[in-house]
């Protein structure tokens, strides 16, 4: 494990009233790697990821970002360091069409450093989705798995260093993930990925590093091989 | 030297801060019922509604028609046109305020947005039906009995002291019907999760139709009991509103305690500046003081800090 | 593109054009109208596209329609600079309640607003000594004139309010076409999703409410300077309502909804004070014998029954409804 990771967090909590949701002493993200975090439901991944993207601010602990201090940071700054998260509950805008979804990520990358004009990088992020040809119709009438693929090319659309998905293959049919799992291994060639991630064979299928969260702690950490050997995360989850 | 003729502003007259005191607790009983009812509508249901105040004047003015028709038509005492009032008016807007939650709010889903404004809606309809009907005067209703109290400075109205005790009375029955019986447990369960509560077997909406129309019926009865000291006019609910408002923000919306707690204080402090001071000035700087709180401390004054 | 610049071209000189055909009573009319839907532009800009729902914006109308004519009633100003300096209280009061307000949300946003509208009325009547109250005061035909051009005189009158409406028409079609436009509309729909794109929606909120106020200050200033006229009534709550009526009526979200829904309601509303409520008066006295002191005088009821039945069975307005049912590329 490299020395310095991307993304960092120490001894991140997250209380909600009495409840801790989260307790991660130390968390690493590295350049470049594909990392899924697992657990059984209600460990606490979206919260965790939650907390690195900045949609809640922590109870305790610090978050650091290519070395710098990010804990105190807007969700928004945070995704114009280059940090994008794309929801869990399909959140795109039905009303919009999907051209208009992609233009305002790709809108805010044009105002924060310029390059390309609007049309062109649109399009290219619905072309890597595979929705180009779709562009003008709207959102909220597409299947359920090409409004999952809109919700990760709004992702794409700000050109992110990391890329946080969670959950994104829930809800797509098998021939789907297979396309989806070509897609982020493509993406993952200049962007850090992180993935929360019910589905095993994908996980298996993607992920470099993996950490298993239970009841808001890292159970394990490690790569796949090593996870699926690993006793305790049989008897949390896997075995299960 | 005189210190007291340093001061800025000339010192009321024990007499006349008494007096000042003594409005405030009247209207601050009365308030504190009229704000119970909006706050438990919203505690309950989370609806805002602005028609309140309409429903304060509804009871006002159908009290009106009462007391008048019992007396004038009938020729009763004036004790008895009260007394019918007292109950059959809160009935009428209780099952006005019933109707309009089974005709608008129910098919609002109780959308917390849209049911400001359909409220909104509702407040107009309202306030002209009763200009409609009741037309544009101010009528006086005569007050049930008439007898003073004696007190060291001046004498006072026993009326007035007997509204006091009757609002703190019907706020204690309110209370333990909240906190001691299964009706009051069954609000709370549907306060708490409404579709849970439903999935218990609950029937939300006729809990949901109750409790609006015991809101209103709350600001109807307050309105009865100040009818004999205020004229009943159909443009009178604007007020109660504004300080109902004002109360339910300030105690911490939902906080019964805390509208208590703030009727008292809001009453008291209104009822002595408007006495001495200017009462304009007093409502500026208690809408401000609202708008504030709900900026900075959305929980209210009084209320607990949440989680 | 095209076609919406032709439309909205074509709406404004259809108003253009109807000013010498209209009697004198319509003429009068539509300029008041004019100027109210401009009030009504701007709160579209905020409820329609932004999805804030204001019930204080009665303090803007009354920072631009007090900021003008208490300039030119106490100061002596001349009506330019008055108004300008009018639509500048409407600004700065926009960036203060603006800034404050949009700390909350929701039924939060809708009672702060309401809150401090309601402090500035009760400042206008309390200071009644130089405001006048609720009574208002008039500002003399003399001084309503520009550039040697009398603002009291019904034609002049009728242009001014023309271009007044045309330009807040042009500005609010500009800006929600444009890029920022289609971040309002995202805030509209899905704020937390807006914020993970990286905007802040703290900043277009609160430039649409700057906007959306300004437009509200231009509109009260241009009325105290075109009807001569400023009064305490146009702070109150009742002149909160009216704009969400209108946008209501007219269709939230759509350019000329706001035009179409002050047009009718203003209409609605004439009729029935003048015409409907006496009539129903009269018929229910003489033929019911059911006494109604009041009926005549009641046309607000149509207000109230307006309301809740936009928000029961039409909340997308007449226009919104439209859009969705045949024309999907209406503004």
């Amino acid at each position: 494990m490299a020395a310095i990771g991307q993304l960092t967090a120490e001894g991140l909590v997250k209380d909600f009233g009495g409840l801790r949701a989260v307790d991660v002493t130390s968390f690493t993200l590295n350049k470049g790697e594909i990392r899924a975090v697992i657990g059984p439901n209600g460990a606490g991944k979206t919260t965790f990821v939650s907390l690195l993207c900045g949609r809640f601010a922590p109870s305790q602990g610090r978050i650091a970002f290519e070395g710098r201090d990010i804990t105190t940071m807007p969700a928004h700054e945070r995704v114009a360091l280059g940090i994008a998260y794309t929801f869990q509950i399909t959140s795109i805008f039905g009303n919009l069409s999907l051209y208009d979804n992609v233009a305002l990520p790709a809108q805010r990358r044009i105002m924060l450093d310029g390059g390309g004009t609007l049309r062109e990088r649109a399009m290219a992020a619905l072309d890597r989705v595979g929705l180009a040809d779709r562009a003008q119709e709207q959102a909220g009438t597409q299947s359920y798995g090409h409004q999952r693929l809109l919700e990760v090319a709004m992702g794409l659309a700000l050109a992110p260093k990391v890329l946080i998905l969670d959950e994104p293959t829930q809800g797509l049919a098998d021939s789907e993930i297979t396309d989806f799992i070509a897609l982020i291994r493509e993406v993952a060639e200049e962007t850090t990925v992180l993935l929360i991630e019910h589905n095993m064979p994908v996980v298996m299928a993607l992920a470099e590093q993996i950490t298993v969260l239970d009841q808001g702690r890292v159970l394990a950490e490690g790569s796949p091989e090593a996870i699926r050997a690993d006793a305790a995360v049989q008897a949390a989850y896997l075995g299960g | 030297m005189d210190l007291i003729a340093l001061l800025p502003f000339d010192l009321p007259h024990p007499a006349l801060l008494a007096a000042g005191m003594l409005e405030g607790t009247v209207l601050a009983a009365v308030l504190a019922l009229t704000a119970l009812g909006l706050s438990i509508v919203f505690g309950i249901m989370r609806v805002v509604n602005v028609a309140h105040g309409e429903f304060y004047m509804l009871g006002a003015v159908l009290a009106w028609f009462v007391t008048h028709t019992v007396s004038g038509t009938v020729g009763g005492p004036p004790w008895l046109g009260f007394a019918i009032a007292l109950i059959v008016a809160p009935l009428i807007v209780a099952a006005m305020a019933a109707l309009t939650d089974w005709l608008v709010l129910k098919r609002l889903d109780y959308d917390p947005e849209a049911t400001i404004v359909a409220t909104i809606g509702v407040l107009y309809i309202i306030q002209q039906l009763a200009l409609t009907f009741y037309g544009p005067d101010a009528r006086p209703v005569e007050a049930p009995f008439d007898f003073r109290v004696q007190l060291p400075w001046f004498g006072y109205s026993g009326y007035k002291l007997v509204v006091v005790g009757a609002a703190i009375a019907l706020m204690l029955v309110v209370w333990l019907v909240l906190t001691r019986t299964k009706i009051g447990l069954v609000m709370r369960a549907t306060q708490y999760d409404r579709e849970t509560a439903q999935a218990f077997g609950i029937p939300v909406d006729k809990v949901y139709a109750g409790v609006f129309a015991l809101g209103a019926a709350l600001a109807a009865i307050g309105a009865v009991l100040i009818v004999p000291i205020q004229q009943a006019h159909y443009l009178m609910g604007g007020d109660p509103l504004l300080l109902s408002f004002i109360v339910v923000i300030l105690g911490g919306l939902g906080s019964l305690k805390g509208t208590l707690v703030a009727a008292i204080f809001i009453g008291l402090s209104d009822g002595i500046i408007s006495t001495l001071y200017e009462p304009t000035l007093a409502k500026i700087l208690a809408t401000l003081l609202v708008a504030m709180v709900l900026v900075f401390r959305p929980q209210g004054l009084f209320g607990a800090r949440a989680a | 593109m095209i076609r919406t610049i032709v439309l909205h071209a074509a709406v404004i000189a259809g108003l253009f054009l109807l000013e010498p055909v209209l009697s004198d009573y319509h003429h009068g009319n539509l300029a008041r109208i004019m100027v109210l839907a401009t009030y009504a532009v701007g709160y579209n800009m905020l409820f329609g596209y932004t999805g804030l729902l204001s019930l204080g914006h009665a303090m803007f109308f009354a920072a631009g329609m007090y900021g003008c004519a208490m300039l030119i009633r106490l100061a002596e100003w001349s009506v330019g600079p008055a108004f300008l300096a009018g639509v500048l209280c409407a600004l700065v009061a926009g960036i203060i309640v603006g800034t404050l307000a949009l700390r909350t949300i929701g039924v939060g946003f809708m009672i702060v607003t309401l809150m401090f509208a309601e402090a500035a009325y009760l400042v206008i009547l309390y200071y009644n000594e130089f405001t006048r109250g609720d009574e208002g005061f008039t500002i003399p035909q003399a001084v309503r004139s520009i550039a040697g051009i009398d603002l009291s005189d019904t034609t002049n009158r009728y242009f001014a309010a023309l271009l007044l409406f045309a330009i807040a028409l042009i500005a609010c079609a500009a800006i929600v076409q444009a890029r920022t436009g289609r971040v309002l509309v995202a805030i509209r729909e899905n704020e937390d999703r807006v914020r993970m794109l990286g905007f802040d929606p703290f900043r277009y909120k609160l430039f649409a409410l700057v906007i959306s106020a300004t437009m509200a200050g231009a509109a009260g200033a241009a009325y105290a300077v075109l009807f001569g006229y400023a009064g305490a009534t146009f702070a109150s709550v009742q002149y909160s309502i009216f704009p969400l009526l209108w946008v209501l009526l007219g269709g939230p979200g759509t350019t000329l909804g706001p035009l179409l829904g002050t047009v009718l309601m203003f209409y609605l509303v004439d009729y029935a004070s003048g015409t409907i409520m006496p009539g129903l008066a009269a018929l229910v006295e003489t033929q019911f014998g059911i006494e109604a002191p009041g009926l005549a005088s009641a046309y607000l009821l149509l207000v109230g029954v307006t309301l809740v039945l936009l928000v029961l069975f039409a909340p997308k307005g007449l226009l919104g409804t439209v859009r969705a049912r045949m024309i999907p590329w209406l503004p």
